[in-house]
């Protein structure tokens, strides 16, 4: 189950999560090894979104262990799991909009220990609205900004937190073909920065383009796991997933 | 079926559609294509009577004037639209969303038959008929966001983003429904950031840039001209096309 080589960032061990009689995640298991990109796939409902809520203690697991560089993480609490190096997107984005780029980073860095120095947390501002392609926008408020912007500010708050694991959940959806190639290159820049990333994505030419490895899910539990060429190949996959979209299509 | 003239909307001092004008034909999917930003949602809710437009539009549905309608009264008279970030109910049940959409009276009297058509189409609606809408994954409430749209009994169907958060069997499932849809005679306004997919089912389609209609063409046409291959349907990425 665990990739070749090094402490994995992340290890999850025999997950659950159930809401009243429907069993979201079950006995879900995998690891992420440092620098890894790993894509979370599965149709609808198949319990993508409940999971990476289990790991950054939006919910708290049944029963389980999540470890992020060898420390259990379940059932705490999710600010203390963003100070542990954890830091997520979610599928909706929800920016503070009647503030500008600025403060919504601020927002992130403010619950952060130690605190930076305010002299210094500007710098860093700077710096992370460069790094997401904001530079110059930081007095924008963030309603004014386009689809793929708030996308970018969402990203930029994320990595406030200079997280070692980014769980982005459905980051790349809604954009358009050559804004998902803008996307998939800031992705892949992250990785290089070191970043361990997990994806909760549809875009099928991202995950090509991204995971070394994928982890498919059906009904809240792991049906397949591999690298990503051979997974989109799965038969079960393709039946359960993919539809009638070939794998190389 | 759908006819649009002279359709102007503001947001301040930006001009956010000047001029619009276009039609939907009954039985026919047209796609407006267009960059973030180029005012496709707008047209959408303006048309839908979601958003105040500037003064001096005519909004025609089956020969009717309804351009100084409220939205509800729009509904009424055969246009729903499927918004951008779902807009269902999230604390009332699966079935009762869907009740709601077929409380047009439009749509009272096939509302049995059209709850099964929508539950035959997403038959994970039906397994959670009895659950809180907001309880389930994304990409179920959007299923349901579209279903319950259809229950309204539309003549005129607009649709924004209506495959996000699908999987890409889903995606296929939802495509092959709006086909059928087409096939019953309804007229379909879709926007996907997707241009490929779009332009894989769609008759014709509208290039919108900066809140103005800058080319109109069949759909086979507009997938080979250039300018539009150029801008939205991307060079380096190969799409994933729905196979037909």
């Amino acid at each position: 189950m665990s990739p070749e080589g090094g402490t994995p960032v992340l290890e999850v061990d025999g997950l659950r999560r159930a809401f009243g009689g429907l069993v979201a995640v079950n006995d879900l298991g995998f690891a992420v090894a440092q620098g890894e990109i790993m894509g979370l796939l599965g149709p609808n409902g198949s319990g993508k979104t409940t999971a990476l809520n289990l790991m950054s203690g939006v919910l708290r697991p049944d029963t389980g262990t999540i470890r992020l560089m060898g420390r259990d993480i379940a059932g705490l609490a999710s600010y203390r799991i963003a100070r542990l190096g954890l830091a997520r997107t979610f599928q909706l984005v929800r920016m503070l909009d009647g503030m500008d780029c600025r403060e919504n980073i601020k927002a992130g860095l403010a619950f952060q220990k130690p605190h930076l120095p305010a002299a210094e947390a500007e710098v860093r501002i700077d710096t992370l609205l460069d790094r997401v392609g904001l530079a110059g926008h930081d007095r924008r408020p963030a309603a004014d900004l386009t689809y793929i912007d708030r996308k970018r500010l969402e990203l930029a708050r994320a990595l406030a937190a200079k997280p070692l694991l980014l769980l982005l959940d459905e980051w790349l959806a809604g954009l358009n073909p050559s804004e998902l190639m803008i996307g998939i290159d800031l992705i892949r820049s992250l990785k290089a920065d070191g970043i361990t990333i997990v994806l909760v994505e549809h875009v099928m030419n991202a995950v090509r383009a991204l995971c070394d490895r994928c982890v498919v899910m059906s009904s809240g539990r792991k049906i397949v796991e591999g690298p990503t060429a051979d997974v989109l190949n799965d038969a079960a996959v393709v039946k359960a997933y993919l539809g009638g979209v070939a794998a190389d299509a | 079926m759908l006819e649009v003239k002279n359709l102007r909307l503001a947001y301040g001092l930006h001009r956010a559609l000047d001029a619009v004008a276009l039609n939907v034909n009954s039985g026919e999917i047209v796609t407006i294509l267009g960059a973030n930003g180029a005012g496709k949602t707008s047209l959408l809710k303006a048309i839908a009577g979601v958003v105040r437009t500037l003064p001096g539009k005519q909004v025609r549905l089956a020969g009717r004037d309804i351009s100084a309608l409220p939205a509800h009264e729009i509904v009424e008279s055969g246009l729903a639209l499927v918004p951008e970030g779902r807009g269902i109910f999230g604390d009332l049940t699966v079935k009762e969303n869907l009740l709601l959409g077929a409380n047009p009276k439009r749509a009272r009297d096939g509302e049995t038959a059209r709850r099964e058509q929508v539950l035959e189409l997403f038959p994970r609606l039906r397994e959670r008929a009895a659950q809180i809408a907001r309880t389930m994954s994304g990409g179920e409430q959007q299923m349901l966001a579209v279903g319950r749209a259809l229950m309204s009994n539309p003549d005129i169907l607009l649709l924004d983003e209506p495959s996000l958060g699908l999987s890409p069997a889903m995606v296929q499932e939802l495509f092959a429904t709006l086909r059928r849809v087409r096939e019953a005679g309804v007229g379909l306004l879709l926007v996907e950031q997707n241009a490929q997919e779009s332009l894989g089912i769609a008759d014709r389609g509208y290039v919108l840039e900066n809140g103005v209609i800058v080319g109109h063409g069949s759909a086979d046409q507009l997938k080979s001209d250039p300018a539009v291959q150029r801008a939205y349907l991307g060079g380096g990425l190969p799409a994933a096309a729905p196979s037909s």
